[in-house]
């Protein structure tokens, strides 16, 4: 699930992906996408949906405590961006983030070992689901207040700029938080600055218990940035070809200068905002109705076999694959020790260098 | 191959709960994502899907059962041709090595229907004689703000998911069926904005109760705390004052990590202006912030969600209220002084009734309010043992312990037979990992060691 890079791809082992071919250049021109991408893409999300299947089942024994949060059925977005993005680009994103890690090539054993809390973790087991980063993937985290990783991204950006090393920030938030302010210091300043972010907003519906229609006094949020001169597009979330696309338009677009973008992500969660959530804020139909007809699985499965790029056969052995390593994580997430207790102390500060 | 379906655990403080429903009878098929059952915490109820797929082989615990503990068997998922009784040689799934009983400990395991009581009873209030009943601190506190808000027309509450979601931790329970949605409002995630509002409208003269999902996110809105609640009526020459209650829970909860689980009290008691408030009993907890609402200056009201389900005796009366600024000894000792605030009162108590049986008499005071400290009692204990500790979960540096140590230094200094210690959150930010997050906070046992270091003991 590596994002395409300019020398070519490293193996991450457990998650591997048939697209690896993608270049910047070629992310310029609407991309044909051929079945064996298209594979990939079915890949790479039932790879997102399984692990947090896994998760979810964690947490009800107890191997996963405080606050998880899981991304199935936003699948689409995160996929579909990082395919159009390019190994230079950074991405960060709130607590919702399992998906934008694997999606970024991390591990899933290291990822669902930070959920247990274990030393084989990304973080050592210290930050958990919440807080969770790799700089080897440019992926800076993971963060546990709602907003706050919006200015944050933009200091990515301006990072990006500064050293002009061709790559985007990909900031993502949900449609509660772009109710906070420092949201719009950040949109001010990135377009003031013309700074390379795309604003990736995961409109699921509700943030928490709470709709957008009662959230939001206007519930176009890709038209958030106008105030500041800063162009947005809604996409249809659930459709990883559609993010595919207008997320290369809106790379293309900070990539060449020209500022951020905003892409509001229709999108949707299945599950509840947390695990402790009753959901009774919406009904059993509602959510029923959207993993009937508008599952980014399911649906891209269907395009698969019926434009015949695969078989029923194949498709089962991906699933199959995807469950091994989905089940290896797991296994090596319970397996892996708690940290040792000297740990309680590192990390907090750098040794300074005389 | 049979599968079990274990209790699972709903939410980080989950121990236990209630099989209110089975939605599949034996003999029915199952599909991952169909709901199997519907389990009851004290907190919600909640919707338990299968993740595997098979026939309801056989119902283990039938429905009205109370008190099932997370990870225990409550049914079995058998495949085509299979008995149910072939679990009996059938792997349970991966089994919980540290099972959330060990791993959110703080919550104490409920020993019947009723949610956990504290292992320490808080002592009478010396000042109430009338009836007598038993809540949690989560009734309590929904209770102070129905009543104050049925007493004045001018109280409001404020926050996210405090109306139609009932609160996220559920303190404004059937606030919005009685008060309506004009008094009972929910936000947008924009802490600063609603902050400010809040304290515009006490400008104007309500009396705003704002609910920060957690004192985290006031983080977001430290600047109008300060700034415009907390300075304004000095700014004014006193013409501009500003009665509003900030409230939520604050401190470390459980597995939450970093981000999540830190204790604000210094931060607001440094501040002139505020009046900072931290209860640990329900009575505290009615008590106070009864006495935050009618309070014409801005308080913070510092709750802690591991309390929240803790049930204690309180007065059974609309007229009880506790004055801000006054600490309450817990219990009465000669030997040595333990002042302790919010959640640590309980560690305290504990470690008192452990010390006892080692022959050491401690006294608990729970300071209630953290500013103004009253530190007159403070004071007339240490006269009398000669011995002060310090127990709080915030970070040691310039923290509550350092002022309690302080005041003792400055106005006891003569009556002290050692050098006051303090015992507070280990000096990092919050671990996720569940050992780690143990050594994190002080218990008993840290409580009890520097008693007898005080002691010479
Ligand atoms: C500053 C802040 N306020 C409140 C919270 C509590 N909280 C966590 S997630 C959340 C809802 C966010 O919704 P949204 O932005 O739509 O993201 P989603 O969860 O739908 O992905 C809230 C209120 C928080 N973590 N940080
Ligand atoms: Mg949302």
């Amino acid at each position: 699930m590596a994002r395409a890079s300019k020398s070519g791809a490293k193996s991450t082992g457990a998650a591997k992906s048939a697209s690896r071919s993608k270049t910047k250049t070629a992310a310029k021109k609407k991309p044909e996408v051929s079945g064996e991408q298209l594979l990939s893409y079915y890949r790479d999300m039932l790879m997102i949906r399984r692990f947090e299947e896994k998760a979810g089942q964690l947490y009800g024994m107890g191997l996963i405590g405080g606050f998880c949060h899981l991304y199935i059925g936003q699948e689409a977005v995160v996929v579909g961006m990082t395919q159009a993005g390019t190994s230079d680009d950074t991405v960060i994103t709130s607590y919702r983030d399992h998906g934008h890690m694997l999606a970024c090539g991390m591990d899933p054993k290291g990822v669902m070992a930070e959920l247990t809390g274990r030393r084989g973790g990304y973080s050592k087991g210290k930050g958990g689901s919440m807080h969770m980063f790799s700089r080897e993937k440019n992926f800076f985290g993971g963060h546990g207040i709602v907003g706050a990783q919006v200015p944050l991204g933009t200091g990515l950006a301006f990072g990006h700029r500064y050293s002009e090393d061709g790559g985007v920030c990909h900031a993502y938030m949900g449609d509660g938080a772009v109710n906070q302010g420092q949201i719009y210091e950040s949109f001010n300043m990135a377009s003031l600055w013309k700074l390379p972010v795309v604003y990736v907003i995961e409109n699921n519906k509700y943030g928490m218990g709470t709709s957008v229609e009662r959230a939001s006094s206007n519930v176009e949020l890709h038209e958030r940035g106008a105030a500041h001169d800063i162009p947005g597009m809604q996409v249809n979330g659930m459709d990883v070809i559609d993010v595919l696309n207008k997320g290369g338009k809106a790379l293309d677009h900070a990539r060449s200068g020209k500022g951020p973008y905003i892409l509001e992500m229709k999108t949707y969660r299945y599950r509840g905002h947390s695990m402790s959530d009753p959901a009774k804020y919406r009904s059993k139909e509602e959510v029923q109705k959207m993993r009937k007809e508008s599952d980014p699985i399911d649906n891209l499965r269907h395009t698969i076999l019926e434009g015949g790029h695969s078989n029923e056969d194949e498709m089962k052995d991906i699933d199959k694959e995807i469950k091994s390593i989905v089940t290896a994580a797991a296994e090596f997430a319970q397996q892996s020790p708690e940290p040792d207790e000297s740990e309680l102390f590192t990390d907090v500060y750098v040794e300074a260098s005389a | 191959m049979a599968t079990q379906v274990l209790m699972p655990a709903l939410s980080p403080t989950m121990t236990e709960g209630k099989i209110s429903k089975w939605m599949k009878a034996e003999g029915d098929t199952v599909e991952s994502g169909d709901v199997l059952c519907e389990i009851e915490t004290d907190k919600a109820t909640m919707e338990v899907e299968a993740v595997d797929e098979g026939t309801l082989g056989k119902i283990l615990v039938p429905e009205g059962t109370e008190n099932v503990a997370v990870n225990a068997p409550i049914a079995v998922l058998v495949e085509e041709g299979e008995s149910p009784d072939d679990i009996a040689d059938a792997p349970a799934p991966a089994k919980a090595e540290a099972t959330p009983a060990e791993e959110a400990p703080k919550e104490e395991p409920k020993a019947d229907a009723a949610p956990a009581a504290p292992k320490s009873a808080p002592a009478p209030e010396p000042e109430y004689d009338g009836p007598m009943k038993t809540q949690t601190v989560r009734e309590a506190l929904r209770d102070a703000m129905a009543e104050e808000m049925r007493r004045e027309e001018k109280v409001f509450l404020m926050g996210e998911e405090v109306a139609e979601y009932q609160g996220a931790y559920k303190i404004s329970q059937g606030l919005l069926d009685e008060f309506g949605a004009k008094r009972v409002i929910d936000t947008p995630i924009t802490e600063q904005g609603f902050a400010g509002l809040g304290v515009g409208a006490a400008f104007h003269g309500l009396k705003p109760i704002v609910e920060f999902m957690t004192f985290n996110f006031a983080m977001q809105a430290i600047d109008q705390i300060i700034n415009s609640a907390a300075k304004t009526l000095y700014m004014s020459g006193g013409q501009m004052g500003c009665p509003i209650v900030f409230r939520g829970p604050n401190g470390a909860a459980a597995r939450v990590a970093a981000q999540h689980s830190q204790c604000y009290a210094s931060w607001y008691a440094n501040c002139p202006g505020l009046k900072v408030v931290a209860p640990w009993s329900a009575s505290d907890a009615k008590g106070l912030l009864k006495s935050a609402i009618r309070d014409p200056n801005p308080v913070i009201f510092l709750e802690n969600e591991i309390l929240y389900g803790q049930s204690f005796d309180l007065p059974d009366s609309d007229d009880f209220t506790l004055p801000i600024g006054k600490a309450k000894v817990e219990r009465q000792g000669a030997d040595v002084t333990i002042v302790a605030y919010s959640i640590a009162v309980g560690i305290a108590m504990e470690a008192a009734e452990k010390l006892a049986e080692e022959g050491i008499d401690a006294e608990v005071i729970n300071l209630r309010t953290i500013r103004p400290m009253d530190t007159e009692t403070i004071i007339q204990s240490v006269k009398k043992t000669n011995r002060l500790v310090s127990v709080g979960e915030g970070w040691p540096t310039c923290g509550i312990g350092s002022e309690v140590s302080a005041v003792a230094m400055e106005q006891a200094f003569d009556y002290l037979d050692a050098p006051p210690a303090r015992v507070a959150g280990v000096d990092v930010p919050m671990p996720y990992a569940a050992n780690l997050e143990k050594l994190a906070l002080p218990k008993a046992p840290t409580v009890i060691e520097a008693v007898k270091s005080v002691c010479y003991a």
